[in-house]
This record gives C-alpha cells, structure tokens and sequence, in this order.
C-alpha cells in the first residue's frame, strides 16, 4: 500500500486545493463542467440584466404616446438588442448550458461531459459574442428586430450594426452547436453502470430532446445568416426582390431555426420543473415516461410548424391548413406535461418554499402563454392579431411566465448544491411576489391592447392606447425591482449563508448524493444509485430512510 | 482494540479510494478518447443540416425562378467538373485505404494513402478555381450566379478544411509512436470528414450541373 502511494505521488502530486474549487478557476478556461455551468450561468445573468435594462426603457419610453425619451432609431436598436440578448444570451445558454452543463454529469453518475475542453470552448466563445454585439450600439444598432427580415436588413442605414448583429448570432449558434453535441455523446455514453434511459432523471431526457432541436436546426439559421450576410455586405441578391430574390425564402430559414428555438428555450425547464415538482411535494412523478415521451414528441412536432409565423407573409393555403394542424398539435404532449405535474402536486405534502413556488408559478404562468399560443396557432385569430401586442403578451408568457420563472426555481432549488450555501427564505418569497405581480400587470394588459390594434415594434402610438400601456409601464418597473431582492439575496448567501447540508431537500436525483458544492471530481469514489430519481413516498426499511434522507450532517 | 482494527481497515478503504480518484484525476478532465467518433458523427450531422438548409434554398429560388438559369446566362460546362467529380469521389476510396492500413498499424501506407488524398483534393480545388476564372459570370450577376459560387464556394471552403486535416495528420505521423497501438482517431477524423466532403459535393453536382 505504502509502495502504491509513493507511486502515485511521485507521478502525480495531489493539488493542493484539490477536493475544494478555487475561485480563481471561475475567470480560467477550466474544464470542470460544474466550473462552466456556473460560468454560464453567471455570465447569462449579467446578460439578463442589460437586457432587461434596455425592457426598462423601452417601457419608460412607452409609458407616454410619444416619443418623448428615446429617438425611434434608438428605439428601434433597443428592442432589437433586447429580444436577441434575451433569446441568444440568456435564456438560451442558460437553460443549455448552465443548468444543463452543472446538472446532467452529476444527474446521471459522471466525472464530466464527454469533451471538457470542447465545453470549455462553447462557453467562452459566448462572453466575446455577447460583447461584440452590445458594441453595436457604438455604430448604430440593429435595427430590424430579432427576425431581421430583408429587404429591410438588407438596405437597413445600421450596415455596420445589422453586419456585426449577423456574425454574433453565427457565433452564439456555433456555441450552441457545440455544446449540444456534448450533451448527446455525454446522455448516450456516459450513464453511469445500472443506469438506463428510463432511469435517467427528467431533466436529461429534456436536455437530450433540446440539443436534438439545436443540432438540427441551428446549422439552418447560420445558412440563413450566411446568405443574409452576402446580401449585406457583398452585394448579392438572394432576398431582395429587385434583384430577383425571394424574402420569402428567408423567413422559412430563420423560422426553421427560431421556432424550435422556443423549444430548445422550454424543454430543459420543462426538465427543471419536473425535477422540482416531486421533490418538493414528496410524491414520485406522475407519468414518467409520458414526460420523458412527450419532450421527444415536441423535439419532432417542433421541427414541422414554423411557417406559423408566416400565416401573413403570402402562404399558400394548403400550407397554412398544414401548419395550423401541426401547431395545434404541439398542445397535446404539452398538456400532458402539464397534466402529468398536476397530477404530481395534487395530493401531495407541498413544502411551499422559493423553489416550488416558482414552479407552481411556471405552471399557471405558462398555460396562459400556451394557450394564447394555441389560438395563435390558427389562421384566421392569427391573420387578426398578427404583428399587434397580442404576440407580445404571448411570447412573454412563454419565455418569461414559461423560462425565466423556471430558471428561477432552478436557481432556488440547486443553489444550495452549486454554492453549499443556503438562499433566504424570506427574501426569495419577496422577490417571487415582486416577480409575480409585476410580470402579470406588464404582459396581461398587452393582451388587451393587441386585440385593440396596438401594433408592435413602434415607439409611437395613438393616445387611446395610452392608459393600458402605464399599467404595463408600471408593471416593468415592478419586475425591475423584483430582480434586486433576488440579486442581494444570491450575493450575500453566496458568501454567509448558512452552510447547506448535502442533501438539503432530501431529494433522490444523483446530484445530491455528493457534498455540497460537490468535490472537482464529482463523487469520492464512486457514486452509489440506491433508488430510483423518484422514488418519494416509497415504503423502504428504516436503515434506508435514515441513510438517504438525513445526507449527511457532520 | 477491535474499533483500531475497524478504523485501520476504513483507512485503507480511504486509500484505496483516494487511488481511485488520482487515477480519475488523469483521465478526468480530458476529451474522453473512445467517443470521439461518436460525437464527430453528431457534429457532421449538424454540419449536413447546414447544407441542407442552403440546398432548400437553392430548390426553392430556382422552383419560383420564371426562368432558371435566367436567359442570357451562359451554359455551366460540365466536362471539367464531371472529372473533378470522378476525382473527388476516387479520393474517398482511396483514404478508405488508410482507415485500413492505421488499424494494422502501417503508418508508412497511410502516409502514402494520406498524400494521394491530398493531391487528388488540391487537383479538385485548383479545378474549381479554373472554372471559377473562366466563367462569364459574378458572383452579383444574377440570383443563379450567386447561388452557384456561394454553394459551391462553401463547399470548397470545407474541401480546404478536410485538406488541411490531412495534412496537419500527415505531418503528425512522422512523430515516432504517433497514431500506433489503437490511439488513430487523428487519422479517423480527417477520413471521415473527408467522407462528408464527398458525399456534399455529390448532391451538390447533381442539383448545379446535372438537374
């Protein structure tokens, strides 16, 4: 034995830091995927921030008829830069890769992802190409929405602005792209011994089902944006009509992509939520593999219906009829998601704290945005409130009632584990009530004003519309200030929180089997898997219930 | 006496374990070899998408075209391609021949096999700048023009990639051991890419020259 450890030490002397994470390799290209969770996640917040700065002036300026605070072309920049920070900087790499890259090795008895290096390369290529389009602010920003639809990109005056827009997304996808392929070979190759699909948590079913969305339609968007960016900058035609090209031709590219977008923002949280759900109301999931099924079967529907974004941009008939049945399909293995969480919580023991009451308001908030979807979904209501505030309203539920309230739960739920500190109760339940109020007193008076006639994407509107738009105003401005208690609360606990024990929830996933924050290799020695991800309210011996839900307190 | 016992068996448990985690250690925070494979296979798949994307593209300018290629527009020669093609599709057979050779550890042979590749690649490229310099047409001179040299133009891009991976391996496997004893995804990749190069352009020159 003796012999053994000189060997070993002689080859290899141990870190000295090595069963702790230094704080210096948050700023390192490490190769630690809880390092680079944690670096996405960090990274995406401060993103969320700028983007939801630029959402407060926005509304500052929509507080009033007029454009009384910022010029339409600001405006203009403001909302683009908003919807594309949102979408390609936040919610995107922080469902992916935050949660994803932190949760899964751990979730299914791993060391790391498959390629850590090639991790490390998906998130660094993020802070650059995040910097590089806030930067185009200096040159006059985009311009013409997150769609960028030609011909107006294409003989936009923001050249220099739409140019450095185009290569930023080509550089967040690739990214994406990347991280993704991590995600399958991790899912498919590294389970750990007696772990199989079906006994793989939630969570990476939904991973598995969004980087399948990534991989297949993110290549599209940069064909879309290769192509744009030829039109750009080196005089070709092939969306612009005087030239004989078709614009048409590059919505159907960019929905390709930035319909199942939605998806790749929405599955992992569904993931999240399931996660949550059991463990916090002491019940095993309901319907496991209807869960796990359905994630795949939006994966698949998701790819057949984006030309519902184009029911107004000359869609032959038979093809809108096409769409429209597929679009309304998507409500089926979502309602039995959400059905399945429902059925989850009723009867069970509700430990109402931060966590579940984000889930719980993830669950409401985005049934009010699938169901606006659904009647997006057909023709004639979509030929109606097509481009009005209505689509506002809608996506907001989704992405912020949907996502972000998820991401959220997440953060209350596995903070303990990633910090191995403990969240304030008291402020997380300030900031979800703060949260709450204004999200709703924002997006659900938006309906109203779309259904009027109040279009989108203008900075100037007819005073009818006025007094709804101060209650949203209002509303944002609320939200803003929700974000601060959450802010204060995630710093402080950050550095003198109460310790957190390694099982503070007495949860069942794998990830909670290891210390908090868990050792730079996971588990000392190697992780046991005693139950199943869900097993709650299972009848088991009293040494089992000791051992699995006291974790362990030293 | 019995706890030391206990204790004493526990702290060998711990070395053992401790072991254990070194020797992780090593393995750890590195690509993981024997997937390597796998996930290049899941990267070209994204990779084919983006062709994909572009080749829909392609199919539906030239079905709302009224005319295509527009009128006016010179015939595409097809002679050179065609034997830039017959060279193309040659040269995966014969990087087949390296997969072979690595697995038998003949690293002579696939240096051979790796520098017909190379040739027979670099003859494809130089053919497609010559066609490129004797066309009547732009890159702007029409939505066909456009269309040509950017498809054509990205997919070259990859053929220079794949030659560039040939030849970053080929000179790697004059370091003495490389590639040896199984450790040959080096030489894996770049043939398999290559592969993907190749069956591209395959659809490629049937949707420009041939339909």
């Amino acid at each position: 034995m003796t012999q053994v450890i000189e060997r070993i030490s002689a080859t290899q002397p141990p870190e000295p830091s090595s069963d702790t994470t230094h704080w210096r390799e948050y700023f390192s290209f490490s190769t630690d995927h809880k390092v680079i969770g944690i670096q996405y996640l960090v990274t995406t917040f401060g993103f969320y921030l700028l983007g939801g700065l630029m959402a407060s002036v926005i509304r500052a300026e929509l507080a009033t008829p007029d454009t009384d605070l910022v010029s339409s072309d600001l405006y203009n920049g403001l909302f683009t830069v908003h919807a594309t920070v949102m979408i390609f900087l936040w919610i995107v790499p922080a469902v992916t890769g935050g949660f994803g890259n932190y949760l899964v090795p751990l979730m299914i008895g791993a060391r790391d992802m498959a390629f850590p290096k090639l991790n490390a390369v998906a998130f660094w290529i993020i802070p650059p190409a995040g910097a590089l389009l806030l930067s185009s602010f200096f040159f006059g920003a985009p311009s013409t929405g997150w769609t960028a639809y030609p011909p107006l990109s294409i003989l936009t005056d923001q050249h220099v602005g739409q140019a450095i827009w185009i290569f930023s997304i080509i550089l967040l996808g690739t990214s994406s792209i990347l991280a993704a392929v991590n995600f399958v070979v991790t899912i498919f190759s590294m389970r750990m011994p007696g772990m199989d699909f079906f006994s793989m948590p939630l969570f990476c079913w939904a991973i598995l089902s969004a980087s399948g969305l990534v991989l297949i339609a993110t290549p599209v968007l940069a064909g879309a944006m290769i192509l744009l960016g030829f039109d750009l900058l080196a005089g070709t035609n092939f969306f612009n009509p005087t030239g004989g090209g078709d614009p048409v031709v590059y919505q159907h590219l960019f929905w390709f992509y930035s319909h199942p977008a939605v998806y790749v923002m929405i599955l992992p949280v569904f993931g999240i939520i399931s996660e949550i759900l059991p463990v916090h109301s002491r019940k095993p999931i309901f319907g496991y593999k209807a869960i796990a099924f359905s994630s795949v079967f939006i994966c698949i529907l998701g790819l057949v219906v984006w030309a519902h974004h184009m029911f107004t941009s000359g869609t032959p008939d038979w093809l809108r009829i096409f769409f429209m049945i597929a679009t309304l399909l998507v409500a089926v293995p979502t309602g039995i998601k959400v059905f399945s969480w429902l059925a989850t919580l009723w009867g069970g023991k509700l430990r109402l704290e931060s966590p579940l009451l984000f889930a719980i308001g993830f669950v409401s908030m985005f049934v009010v945005g699938g169901l606006s979807g659904v009647m997006l979904g057909s023709v004639p209501v979509d030929i109606h409130l097509h481009d009005t505030y209505f689509i506002v309203a809608h996506f907001h539920y989704v992405l912020f009632g949907g996502s972000v309230f998820g991401i959220y739960a997440g953060f209350y739920h596995w903070f303990p584990k990633m910090v191995g500190r403990m969240l304030n109760e008291f402020w997380g339940k300030v900031h979800f009530v703060l949260t709450f109020v204004g999200f709703n007193l924002c997006f659900l008076p938006m309906h109203l004003l779309g259904l009027q006639g109040m279009p989108r994407r203008v900075a100037q509107y007819d005073p009818q519309f006025a007094n709804i738009n101060v209650i949203c105003s209002i509303g944002a401005f609320i939200l803003a200030i929700s974000t601060f208690p959450f802010l204060f609360n995630a710093a402080w606990s950050w550095f003198y929180g109460p310790k957190a024990v390694d099982n503070p929830w007495n949860a069942l996933t794998l990830e909670w089997t290891t210390s908090s924050p868990p050792h730079p290799h996971n588990w000392i020695g190697e992780p046991v898997l005693a139950t199943g991800p869900y097993d709650y309210g299972v009848p088991m011996d009293e040494f089992e219930e000791e051992s699995m839900f006291t974790g362990t307190i030293d | 006496m019995q706890g030391s016992t206990i204790d004493s068996a526990n702290v060998v448990e711990l070395e053992h374990s401790d072991d254990a985690t070194i020797a992780h250690t090593a393995e750890h925070h590195s690509e993981h070899p024997d997937l390597r494979v796998f996930g290049l296979l899941v990267f070209l798949g994204s990779e084919g998408m983006l062709f994909m994307g572009l080749f829909a593209a392609y199919l539906t300018f030239r079905a709302v075209a009224p005319a295509w290629p527009p009128e006016g527009t010179p015939k595409l020669e097809t002679l050179l391609p065609a034997i830039n093609t017959v060279i193309l599709v040659s040269s995966s057979f014969v990087i087949h021949q390296a997969d072979h050779a690595i697995k038998k550890d003949d690293i002579k042979a696939v240096r051979w096999w790796f520098l017909a590749t190379f040739l027979m690649g670099a003859t494809f490229l130089a053919g497609q700048v010559y066609e490129y310099m004797h066309l009547e047409f732009g890159l702007t001179s029409s939505l066909f023009a456009s269309t040509f040299y950017v498809l054509t133009g990205f997919h070259g891009f990859h053929v220079f990639v794949g030659l560039t991976l040939i030849a970053i391996m080929g000179i790697k496997s004059f370091k003495p051991g490389a590639f040896l004893g199984g450790k040959h995804f080096g030489i894996e990749a770049a043939s398999i890419y290559w592969h993907f190069v190749d069956v591209i352009w395959i659809v490629l020159f049937l949707m420009l020259y041939i339909l």
